[in-house]
């Protein structure tokens, strides 16, 4: 009746318990409050079925916000595992454990943080900076939001229900094949990853016939926001990428379900195509996680400067060549397993030549700072951080794509520390300094900037802390993924680590407190203009939260840097002449439906509960033919109500800035010349 | 009200306030196919490195039988062909050729993936599973996958030979038709690549 499932699924480390009991209790003390404030008819009519593009990305960061918790709690279980572990005592953590911990930790962090994060600011940012009303296929997008969310809820039930993967983030077979991997733990892991990457493709899909499709009139490719740019090309590998991902686990399924030998290393099977097909997709997913981060630096550098992106045509070249250079270079990942020289040295070439284009970048953000009158608000901390560690990063990612230096620090905390500082420092920060710069437009009011700055400054440190030990321990010959060592030198190194990782920790704590201190005082935080930072992209010209439509006629686009051209023609809040109906998508409540569905479907598949993977499917099936011939999706906002908002808005306007909100918000602040 | 929702929000400004729906979701379905494309491209290359490794096992030379296979081509080409001649008759706006013409192009697909699934079931009772070695699980992969595909081109198709019937060639109907004979023809091309790659290389 439940397959494999049985009472002998639930886990008996007391750690895994108090984790579970906590997760429980919150998730019921939420449910709780919703159900006291009667809640649940507002959040299903306004949020969980909604198609609005700026509500699916705040959902999106949400999600984010959540699973980083997550994947944290898992870095101070391993960095305190790694504190005590040393010589005599085990530590806390049984080895299998610690490998879940470390599995669950880097699944999480790519695909259940990184990726929604990004998702949810091209969500909330991309339509609007490109003058349109929604994405192309604004159901598409709630689809992908619940898929994702169901992948992520696979992985949170695998906490409290048999295990999960024990095998790293990246899977590699024959470990995860059944024989050497008979449990559950894989198989959470295929179905999450399956799930939400599927999520990822139809998003993918969806954002580039948005950004080709929807751009408002005047807006040319060579005219659109870099954060634009970089969506685009993101977009582009998501769509190349993850295709192959998705075949490279449905393959995996078919060695784990039907005893198939495609990976495993009996009858011919070949372990070594799926480490390079897991890789064909898992090297341009580490470009996907950092080219929009790269489109928030540049945002930001040109706002807070007060100045055009330097070089904005390279910026764009740029980020083509290592869009294109990215599925030139997967190999690197695994030098060390005997291509030979030539095969070597064409990837460690091809990965040394990505450090062009990068650098071009970091050069144009610099000289976008140069003789800018530059304001100090919280983006421009994570941007600052960022350009300083991520070319520390990327140094040490030089060094590693020399094969013969690969041979000696390949598996050791030298890499763990590497891809730490791009993927912490470079697409971490830029999504935390995107979530600063676009808070105010997605909910009305901008975060208190002195918690902001605390918490940087935590963060910052507290990185430092953490994983500048971790490159000498590389060069000591620690290997990465130890429960258990026997080295006392090492043990020094661990403890400065384990207390960077405190001071991070001290960090997200802060922002917490930012969080709940802006949301009491949000009356004065409001931002009544829509235009807080003075910002010089389309976004900026809608109200904080933007009107369900954004623009209520679409803006004529004559410049880069659309809105910064229509301020200073004094044209940005010009009344139109006359208003007109909009059309809009109507909620659908069939996207969660999908989502239910999809984590029923890969719950019962990880569990071998057959009859309910069926009724899943078939519950999939109907939705989506439901869906398909419904005809009716779109809803009409009359002429007169949109006229009725936006004269709110302007009166709104008028009363904050009688000389025009623009000038209102240019705060000049000495800066001294060279 | 909003059945003419979006007609009455068409009237003004065309282009600057409504982008083509038809055009996006074309371009959304060139988009997703070659999205599909990369799946089988991927299957493709494991088919090329382990298709070989046959374990002690049959051989592709044992195992296949091209007249067979030619007719089940004949099957889904003629299915496409057919599928052709539908968007013709959509395009005259003739519904009752639309519905005949879907039904002979579905029981086409239906003769296709009735042969392979009898080729497959051969294969297996006769001890030739996907277990057996690598070469005959990466063959089962490929060409499963494309019968998938056709099998859920098949309930796709039946899904819009009930929207003919009940709605007509109403333009959401025409529209989804194009996509359905985009995704049609797509698996043709597809099992063109298969017959070629695994089937004649195979014997050869």
């Amino acid at each position: 009746m439940f397959g494999k499932l049985s009472l002998a699924a639930i886990p008996e480390s007391p750690i895994t318990l108090t984790a579970v009991a906590g997760a429980l209790l919150l998730g019921l003390v939420i449910l709780g409050l919703i159900t006291y404030y009667k809640k649940w008819t507002y959040l299903y009519q306004e949020w969980l079925t909604s198609l609005d593009h700026k509500k699916i990305g705040i959902m999106y960061i949400i999600l984010a916000l959540v699973m980083l918790l997550r994947g944290f709690s898992d870095a101070i279980l391993m960095r305190g595992q790694q504190a005590i572990a040393v010589g005599g005592s085990l530590g806390y953590l049984t080895p299998d454990h610690f490998n879940q911990i470390f599995s669950a930790h880097g699944s999480i962090m790519i695909v259940f943080m990184a990726m929604p994060f990004l998702v949810g600011l091209m969500n909330i940012t991309v339509p609007q900076q490109i003058g349109a009303r929604d994405v192309a296929f604004p159901f598409l997008n709630s689809l992908s939001l619940w898929l994702t969310a169901a992948g992520a809820l696979l992985v949170m039930v695998s906490l409290g229900l048999g295990e999960f993967s024990k095998a790293g983030w990246s899977g590699y077979a024959p470990l995860t094949e059944t024989r050497y991997s008979p449990g559950v733990g894989p198989d959470y892991w295929i179905w999450a990853f399956q799930i939400a990457g599927i999520g990822s493709t139809l998003s993918g899909i969806n954002f580039l016939v948005t950004i080709f499709k929807r751009r408002a009139p005047g807006m040319t490719l060579m005219r659109m926001p870099l954060f634009v740019w970089t969506t685009v090309c993101t977009m582009v590998l998501v769509v190349w990428a993850f295709p192959v991902l998705t075949a490279t686990l449905a393959m995996l399924t078919l060695d784990r379900y039907l005893g198939m030998h495609l990976f495993t290393n009996t009858l011919g099977g070949n372990l070594m195509m799926y480490v390079n097909l897991f890789w064909t997709w898992g090297h341009p997913e580490v470009y996907i996680v950092i080219l929009p981060a790269f489109g928030i630096f540049s945002e930001v550098a040109a706002t807070f400067s007060g100045k055009r992106l330097f070089g904005y045509r390279s910026m764009v070249y740029a980020t083509a060549a290592i869009t294109v250079l990215s599925f030139s270079v997967w190999l690197h990942h695994f030098f060390t397993m005997g291509a030979g020289p030539n095969v070597n040295l064409f990837f460690g070439i091809a990965t040394m030549m990505i450090a062009i284009p990068t650098g071009v970048k970091t050069f144009n953000w610099l000289f976008t700072m140069y003789r800018g009158r530059i304001r100090f608000a919280s983006p421009m901390y994570w941007t600052l951080g960022f350009i300083v560690t991520f070319a520390i990063g990327g140094a040490a990612g030089v060094m590693l794509s020399i094969p013969p230096a690969d041979y000696v620090l390949h598996n050791s905390l030298f890499l763990i520390a590497h891809f730490h500082s791009v993927l912490i420092a470079g697409s971490l920060f830029g999504f935390l300094a995107g979530y600063y710069y676009w808070f105010p437009k997605a909910v009305g009011f901008s975060l208190r900037e002195d918690w902001g700055k605390r918490a940087f400054w935590c963060w910052l440190i507290g990185f430092y802390l953490a994983f500048i030990p971790l490159y000498v321990l590389g060069f000591m010959g620690m290997p990465r993924r130890l429960a258990h060592y026997d080295n006392p030198a090492w043990h020094p190194y661990l403890l400065v680590a384990s207390l960077g990782t405190a001071v991070i920790g001290l960090g997200i704590v802060f922002m917490g407190i930012q969080l709940l201190f802006s949301i009491k005082e949000r009356r004065s935080l409001s931002d009544p203009t829509g235009d807080p930072w003075d910002g010089r992209t389309l976004e900026w010209l809608t109200s904080s939260p933007p009107a369900v439509y954004n623009f209520p006629t679409i803006p004529i686009v004559e410049e880069i840097d659309a809105f910064m051209d229509m301020k200073e023609k004094g044209v940005a809040y010009r009344l139109p002449e006359q208003y007109n109906d909009i059309v809009l998508p109507k909620n659908a409540p069939h996207g969660m439906i999908l989502g239910g569905l999809t984590f029923l479907f890969g719950f019962a598949m990880v569990w071998y509960i057959w009859w309910l993977a069926i009724l899943a499917s078939l519950g999939l099936l109907v939705t989506v033919i439901a869906r398909s011939i419904d005809d009716d999706i779109h809803y009409l906002i009359p002429a007169a109500e949109v006229e009725r908002i936006e004269t709110e808005r302007y009166r709104q306007l008028a009363s904050v800035a009688p000389r025009g909100p623009a000038e209102e918000q240019t705060i000049p602040e000495p800066v001294p010349e060279m | 009200m909003s059945t003419d929702a979006s007609t009455l929000g068409l009237a003004h400004n065309e282009a600057v306030e409504h982008p083509d729906t038809v055009a996006m979701q074309t371009f959304g379905f060139w988009l997703y196919l070659m999205s599909d494309l990369i799946i089988f491209a991927t299957l493709f290359a494991t088919f090329a490195v382990l298709g070989r490794n046959y374990a002690g096992g049959p051989t592709g030379k044992d195992l296949f039988h091209l007249p067979y296979t030619l007719g089940e081509t004949l099957f889904l080409l003629f299915s496409s062909v057919t599928y052709g001649l539908v968007m013709l008759a959509v395009h005259d706006g003739r519904r009752k050729r639309v519905l005949v013409g879907l039904a002979v192009a579905f029981l086409l697909g239906v003769g296709f993936v009735s042969l392979e699934i009898n080729e497959f079931h051969s294969m297996i009772a006769a001890g030739h599973g996907p277990d057996q070695s690598a070469f005959l699980s990466s063959f089962f992969t490929l060409v499963g996958t494309h019968g998938t595909h056709v099998t859920f081109g098949l309930i796709w198709m039946a899904v819009m030979m009930g929207q003919v019937a009940v709605k007509g060639l109403t333009s959401p109907v025409q529209s989804r038709l194009l996509r359905l004979g985009m995704f049609w023809h797509f698996l043709d091309i597809v099992w063109i690549g298969i017959f070629s790659i695994v089937y004649l290389m195979g014997v050869m």
